[in-house]
């Protein structure tokens, strides 16, 4: 045992950060305003929807906190607006700014829950495809080709609409949420399984997977211990750009009514209801949330372009 | 061509096992949702005779039986009657099917009309100021969710400047079966907003490959040959590139036909568009078993019949592509 300078011990507990600091990856990020900008304002929005309970200034299920003679007021920079509703509030005096904090809230919980479902779902296909081949991997990867020659959204209509065919009407408002993950997810998987099957193709010639054989690994430890991780970079690509796809049509299936229940605000329910109060001039319950949708969707979908360039040097 | 046939063979093969499983899932949506019996009579029949009405129609039957005979009526475009509608499906199918063909066709001539000279422009004049804007506004038309851009092209057209109808189709003439609101005034006018909102996306994806594709082959050796030899720009472009350039163009658009139709689902709930994406969404949220499942064989056979003629397009254009498969995405935004 050493004693340790209090200053050296700061400095290599700091080291790994200023490695990260120094990587490539950062380097590039640092160095791509679009990038930081974008981060910035997904992780703005992510933080603010997650405390959505300590943030908001009202709380939108409360309803003793709301008041009828405060209902269709304007934002607060028109004329008749007041300063209490930055953004006005809606019909039954909600105000529309604390509706999209948690509606932005169960908007990124459902895309974030069917990315993972998809990831899980992808992953664990292709890499099944990949390492076992023969049948297993003709029969993956035919019906990969088969679902990516429909597009996503009709996938999650189509799966969506099943699925509520099959449950019990009564049943629709409290599974509405699972369904609807499970919809986006299934829309999503192909395209990590066929990345994940191409890697895991060639990996598994390379020695280190011989070697972990000869050792004894059984079968699945080497898939997931030591092929899986050389898939990680572009599956984190992937898995940005759909995070934009998921929250996109989540928002879609919820405005069409299919989605999310019409009582939980998600910006796909706030617009859908908003929508219909715009022909009576009351513009701001449906804008706010389209506009936070658009940028949040833009920003996650500019990181994903940055993400791929990056971790992609034979692109540039 | 003697590489096509089998390969022609392998995906018809593959086209039909596609049905089989969408007709299952479909067959599988009527049997599991209760009993129809109970439907067509109600609960104080006497079970003798329901057990008769069974037996006539064919409900005791095993399972491979009654799925053969759905198969059968599906094929003869049988399929049942709707249960909120009370007529049957393909009498509603029929009236709905010309507004979501003519909304279609509309936003297609549109994407197409404008999305390809733009991305000519945009590649050709690539470093000038103007093209710069065509490349961000494609950008943002990019990210723009359907039924917002329909929900912002309501508030200025119909609310603010009430220039055009926001909802439904406007008169329709009757030609036989088909009822086009191409030949009035008013059906004009309501077809408007739909199809621009329709065609934006598409017009934005058409526009950035158009433009991606002309810049790869203007680097080519052989516009750098023509240049060479001195031949005017307009030559050069317009004979030479945009030539090539058009061939996966051709193909990629026939892929996104197959992607307007998906998401004219959008488009007519938010125009309330009498077309059959609105039949549907409505028939999920009603679950009405009839209308869904013949609305998942009718585009499953499309989508399959689109994919087919495209995939056929690609081995027979280029030639380079034969043993390979191609994955034919139709992957884009809502």
């Amino acid at each position: 045992m050493t004693s340790q300078h209090p200053a050296g011990q700061a400095r290599r507990l700091l080291r790994p950060v200023a490695r990260l600091w120094q990587s490539d990856l950062v380097w590039s990020f640092r160095n791509t305003p679009y990038a930081v900008v974008s981060l910035a304002l997904v992780l703005a929005i992510a933080v603010t929807a997650l405390c959505a309970h300590w943030v908001a200034p009202h709380d939108p299920f409360d309803l003793a906190s709301f008041n009828i003679l405060d209902s269709e007021l304007p934002p607060a920079w028109v004329e008749g607006g007041s300063p209490e509703f930055i953004l006005g509030t809606d019909t039954q005096g909600r105000d529309v700014l604390s509706l999209i904090i948690y509606g932005a809230r169960l908007s990124l919980l459902v895309g974030l829950a069917s990315v993972v479902f998809g990831l899980v779902l992808g992953v664990g296909l292709g890499l099944l495809s990949g390492y076992v081949g023969g049948w297993v991997d003709a029969l993956v990867m035919r019906t990969a080709d088969v679902k990516l020659s429909f597009p996503a959204i009709l996938v999650a209509l189509l799966v969506n609409g099943v699925a509520r065919g099959f449950l019990p009407p009564e049943m629709h408002g409290q599974i509405a949420i699972p369904v609807l993950i499970f919809s986006i997810g299934m829309s999503g998987w192909v395209h990590y399984a066929r990345t994940v099957r191409g890697i895991v193709m060639v990996e598994r010639r390379k020695e280190y997977v011989l070697a972990a054989q000869i050792v004894g690994r059984k079968g699945w430890e080497v898939a997931l211990l030591h092929v899986l991780p050389n898939t990680m970079s572009p599956v984190t690509v992937i898995a940005t750009i759909n995070l934009a796809t998921a929250i996109l049509l989540e928002a879609t299936l919820s405005f069409l009514g299919v989605g999310v229940p019409p009582t939980e605000p998600s910006l796909g329910t706030l617009i859908k209801v908003g929508s219909e109060y715009m022909f009576s001039g009351i513009w701001w319950v449906t804008a706010f949330p389209s506009l936070l949708l658009v940028v949040l969707v833009l920003a996650v979908n500019l990181l994903g372009d940055w993400l791929r360039d990056a971790l992609n040097p034979n692109l540039q | 061509m003697t590489r096509l046939l089998p390969f022609m063979l392998y995906r018809l093969g593959q086209g039909v096992l596609v049905m089989l499983v969408v007709a299952f899932i479909s067959f599988s949506l009527f049997t599991h949702v209760g009993d129809p019996i109970n439907n067509m009579l109600g609960e104080e029949v006497d079970e003798t005779y329901r057990e008769q009405l069974r037996e006539d129609l064919g409900l005791n039957d095993p399972v491979p039986v009654r799925f053969i005979r759905f198969v059968g009526n599906a094929v003869q475009g049988e399929f049942g009657v709707s249960y909120r509608n009370s007529i049957p499906v393909a009498q509603l199918f029929g009236e709905r099917l010309p507004a979501t063909l003519e909304l279609v066709f509309a936003a297609a001539v549109i994407a197409l009309a404008l999305g390809i000279p733009a991305g000519v422009y945009a590649a050709i004049h690539r470093s000038r100021p103007s093209a710069q804007v065509i490349q961000i506004l494609s950008l943002i038309g990019i990210s723009l969710p359907t039924f917002v851009t329909g929900i912002l092209l309501i508030y200025v057209f119909s609310i603010s400047l009430d220039l055009l109808p926001s909802f439904g189709r406007g008169e329709v003439v009757d030609l036989g079966w088909w009822s086009t609101g191409f030949l009035t005034a008013s059906g004009l006018k309501a077809l408007v907003l739909p199809a621009v909102t329709l065609a934006l996306f598409q017009l934005t994806l058409i526009m950035r490959l158009v433009r991606s594709e002309m810049l790869e082959v203007l680097r080519t050796d052989y516009i750098r040959f023509a240049r060479a030899r001195g031949l005017p720009d307009r030559l050069i472009h317009f004979r030479h590139a945009v030539r090539n350039t058009l061939v996966p163009v051709i193909t990629i658009t026939g892929l996104q036909i197959g992607s307007l139709v998906a998401f004219a689902i959008i488009t007519e709930t938010v125009f309330q568009w009498p077309g059959m994406g609105l039949l549907f969404i409505q028939a999920v949220q009603f679950v009405d078993i009839p209308v869904m499942s013949a609305y998942l064989v009718l585009i499953a056979f499309f989508f399959v019949v689109i994919n087919f003629i495209v995939d056929i397009l690609y081995h027979a254009v280029d030639p380079r592509l034969s043993g390979t498969l191609s994955d034919g995405s139709g992957k884009g935004m809502p």
